[in-house]
C-alpha cells in the first residue's frame, strides 16, 4: 500500500506542475495581449495571487466549508455504533494511522464522500439515504472506497488541481468577455512593432483562452476517473469482498436523487457522481466519475482474488482498454488474496421500515430535536425551533412539557 | 590528490547508502511493531467483551452450557498466551468457538430481540472484523520487512545490526472456517 501511495504522489506532482505551467503561461499571454511590454509579468502575478488566495482559503478552512455546506452532522460512537465501527474497521484495514471523523448528511440521495487535506484531520460523510438502503457489507464497501481516497491523498490532490482548474477557467472567461466588450486598452500603440506584437499575442491569447480550459478540464476529469477506479480497487483489497461495493453501487445508481450542495469541484470526492446526468452522450469525457455500470461490471468480474492485479485484469477485460489504472508498483506483487464470504448482517433494526425510522430519528437527534415518549405509544419529535412550553400528543391529546 | 578525493567520495557514498538502508529497516520494523499493537488492542477488546456476552445470554441459553464453557475456556487460554505463535493458536480456537456460538444463536429468537444482546453482537462482530483487518495489515508489514531483510544489499545491513525476521500471524483454521465440517 505504501509504495502505491508514493507512486501516486509522483503522478500527482506531475499533473500539478503541468497545470501550474498552463496557469503561468495563461497569465503571461493574457497580460501580454493587454500590454506587450510589461503586461506579461502582471498577468502571471494576478494568476498566481488568485490561485494562492483560493488555495489558502480552502486549506485553512480544511473540510469545514464542505461539511458545513452539505449540512453534515458529526456522529460519535454512541450515536451510531455500527457506522462508527465500520469506519474504524476500514481505517484499520487501510493502515491509516488516524481515525477520520464521521458525519451524517440529512438527504435521501444515497451517497458518501471523504474530505480533509491533512492525514491527521480527515472526515467521512454518509447520507441518511445511504444508511437506510445498504446492509453492513455494502456500507463497508462504500466506506472502504472513501478510506482509499483518504489514504491515497486524493482529497488534497483533487482540491489543489481543482482550484487551478477553476482559476484557468475563470481567467479565460474574464479575458474572452473583456474582448467582447472591447476592453483591450493598447489599441493606439506607440510604435508599429509593438502593435504587431500585440496582434500576435492577441491571437495566441484567444486560442489559449478557448483551448486551455478545455484541455485542463479533460485532463482533470481523466485523472479523477482513474482515481475512482483506484479507490474501487483499494476498497476490494481492504474489504476482500468486491460484491459488497458492487451491490452498494448498484443500489446507489438506481436512485435518481441529486445532492443540492454538490458542485463540480466537490464531485470527485463522492462515491458516485452526486450531480444529475443530463445529456449522457458527451459527458463521458467531462465526467468526474466513470460510468457506474462499468464499475459494477469490473467489480463483479474480479474472480477469486482481491489483489490489484486481478482488478487491473478485470478492468482491461470489461473496458477493452489497456489503460494502467494501478501504478506499476501495485502490480508487482500478485500474491492472490482470498475473497471472503458475505457476513449477511443486517443494519440497525430488522425490517426495512424500522431501519428507515431509526435513521430518521437519528438525523433528528443530530439536529437537536427532543423526543417525548407518550404513554399512548406515540413518540413525539419536538424540533429545536419549537418555543412553546406545552406539547400535545396528536393521538391521545395528552399534554406534555417540552 | 585526485585519488584521495575519489576514495573519500566513494566512502561517503557507501556510508550514505548504508545509513539509508539502516533507516528504512528501522522504519519497517517500527511499522511491524505498530501493526502488532493494533492487533493486540483488538484482541484485548474481544477478551473484555466475552464475559459480558456470556452474562447476557446465560439466562436464555440454558441448554448450551457446553458451548458457553468452551468459549470461556478458550478465552482464558487466549488471555494467557505470550508469543505470536501461541496467541495465533489460542485466538484461532476462540474464533472457532465463537463461530459455533453464532450458529447456535439462530435457534433463540428471544435472544435476537434483546437490545443489549444485539449491541453486544455488533461490538463482537466488529471486533472480529477489526482483528482480521489488523491481521491483514500486520502480515503485509511483516512481508515487507522480511523481504527487506532477505534481499541484497539490505541483508548485509540487517545482518550487521541484527534485524531479525518477524513471525506472521496466521490463524490456522482459515480453511476450515469456509467449509463447515459436518459429522454424523
Amino acid at each position: 500500500m505504501w509504495e502505491l501511495v508514493q507512486a501516486n504522489k509522483r503522478k500527482s506532482v506531475g499533473l500539478i506542475i503541468v497545470m501550474g505551467v498552463t496557469l503561468i503561461l495563461l497569465g503571461f499571454i493574457f497580460g501580454s495581449a493587454y500590454h506587450p511590454e510589461s503586461g506579461g509579468m502582471v498577468g502571471i502575478f494576478i494568476a498566481f495571487i488568485l490561485w494562492a488566495i483560493l488555495f489558502l482559503v480552502t486549506y485553512s478552512s480544511g473540510s469545514k466549508i464542505l461539511l458545513a455546506v452539505s449540512g453534515a452532522k458529526e456522529v460519535t460512537k454512541d450515536v451510531h455504533p455500527q457506522l462508527y465501527n465500520v469506519v474504524e474497521e476500514m481505517k484499520i484495514a487501510s493502515g491509516h494511522p488516524h481515525m477520520p471523523k464521521v458525519y451524517i448528511i440529512d438527504t435521501p440521495a444515497p451517497n458518501a464522500f471523504a474530505t480533509g487535506l491533512k492525514p491527521n484531520n480527515t472526515a467521512v460523510a454518509v447520507t441518511a439515504g445511504l444508511l437506510t438502503k445498504l446492509n453492513r457489507d455494502e456500507l463497508q464497501g462504500v466506506i472502504a472506497h472513501e478510506m482509499a481516497h483518504i489514504v491515497n491523498r486524493d482529497v488534497l490532490f483533487m482540491t489543489v488541481s481543482g482550484i487551478m482548474l477553476g482559476v484557468i477557467v475563470l481567467l479565460s472567461q474574464v479575458f474572452v468577455r473583456s474582448m467582447f466588450f472591447g476592453g483591450i486598452g493598447g489599441r493606439h500603440s506607440r510604435s508599429k512593432d509593438a502593435g504587431q506584437a500585440q496582434i500576435v499575442f492577441l491571437v495566441i491569447a484567444i486560442v489559449f483562452a478557448i483551448l486551455a480550459p478545455i484541455a485542463a478540464q479533460l485532463l482533470y476529469f481523466a485523472i479523477s476517473r482513474t482515481r475512482e477506479y483506484l479507490a474501487d480497487a483499494s476498497a476490494v483489497r481492504f474489504t476482500r469482498y468486491p460484491e459488497g461495493l458492487a451491490s452498494a453501487l448498484h443500489k446507489i445508481s438506481r436512485s435518481s436523487d441529486e445532492i443540492k450542495s454538490a458542485n463540480k469541484v466537490t464531485a470527485p470526492m463522492y462515491i458516485a457522481n452526486p450531480l444529475k446526468k443530463k445529456g449522457r452522450k458527451l459527458s463521458d469525457l467531462t465526467s468526474t466519475h466513470p460510468p457506474i455500470s462499468e464499475r459494477i461490471k469490473i467489480l463483479r468480474s474480479i474472480g477469486r482474488s482481491a489483489d490489484f492485479t486481478s482488478y487491473q485484469n478485470a478492468f482491461n477485460q470489461v473496458s477493452g482498454k489497456e489503460t494502467k489504472i494501478i501504478p506499476q508498483s501495485g502490480l508487482k506483487d500478485a500474491t492472490p488474496i482470498d475473497i471472503r464470504g458475505a457476513s449477511g448482517l443486517p443494519f440497525v433494526g430488522e425490517t426495512k421500515k424500522q431501519v428507515q425510522r431509526n435513521v430518521g430519528d437519528l438525523v433528528m437527534q443530530l439536529n437537536d430535536y427532543s423526543f417525548i415518549n407518550c404513554p399512548c405509544g406515540v413518540k413525539l419529535k419536538v424540533p429545536p425551533a419549537y418555543k412553546n412550553k406545552k406539547v400535545f400528543c396528536p393521538r391521545c391529546k395528552r399534554q406534555h412539557s417540552s | 590528490m585526485i585519488g584521495t578525493i575519489i576514495l573519500i567520495a566513494v566512502i561517503v557514498i557507501i556510508a550514505l547508502v548504508f545509513i539509508s538502508y539502516y533507516n528504512s529497516l528501522v522504519k519497517l520494523r517500527n511499522q511491524v511493531k505498530n501493526a502488532w499493537s493494533q492487533i493486540d488492542v483488538q484482541l484485548k477488546r474481544r477478551h473484555d467483551l466475552i464475559p459480558n456476552l456470556i452474562e447476557t445470554v446465560k439466562g436464555y441459553m440454558t441448554h448450551e452450557r457446553e458451548t458457553l464453557d468452551s468459549i470461556t475456556k478458550a478465552r482464558s487460554q487466549a488471555v494467557q498466551a505470550e508469543t505470536v505463535g501461541e496467541k495465533a493458536k489460542a485466538e484461532g480456537e476462540l474464533t472457532r468457538t465463537l463461530g459455533k456460538f453464532n450458529l447456535v444463536v439462530e435457534n433463540y429468537p428471544d435472544l435476537k430481540a434483546n437490545q443489549n444482546f444485539l449491541s453486544l453482537q455488533e461490538e463482537l462482530t466488529s471486533t472480529e472484523n477489526k482483528i482480521s483487518f489488523s491481521r491483514q495489515n500486520y502480515n503485509d508489514q511483516v512481508l515487507f520487512y522480511n523481504n527487506k531483510i532477505q534481499m541484497f544489499p539490505s541483508n548485509i545491513v540487517a545482518g550487521m545490526f541484527r534485524f531479525t525476521e518477524e513471525e506472521f500471524f496466521e490463524i490456522e483454521d482459515e480453511k476450515e472456517k469456509k467449509v463447515p465440517k459436518v459429522s454424523f
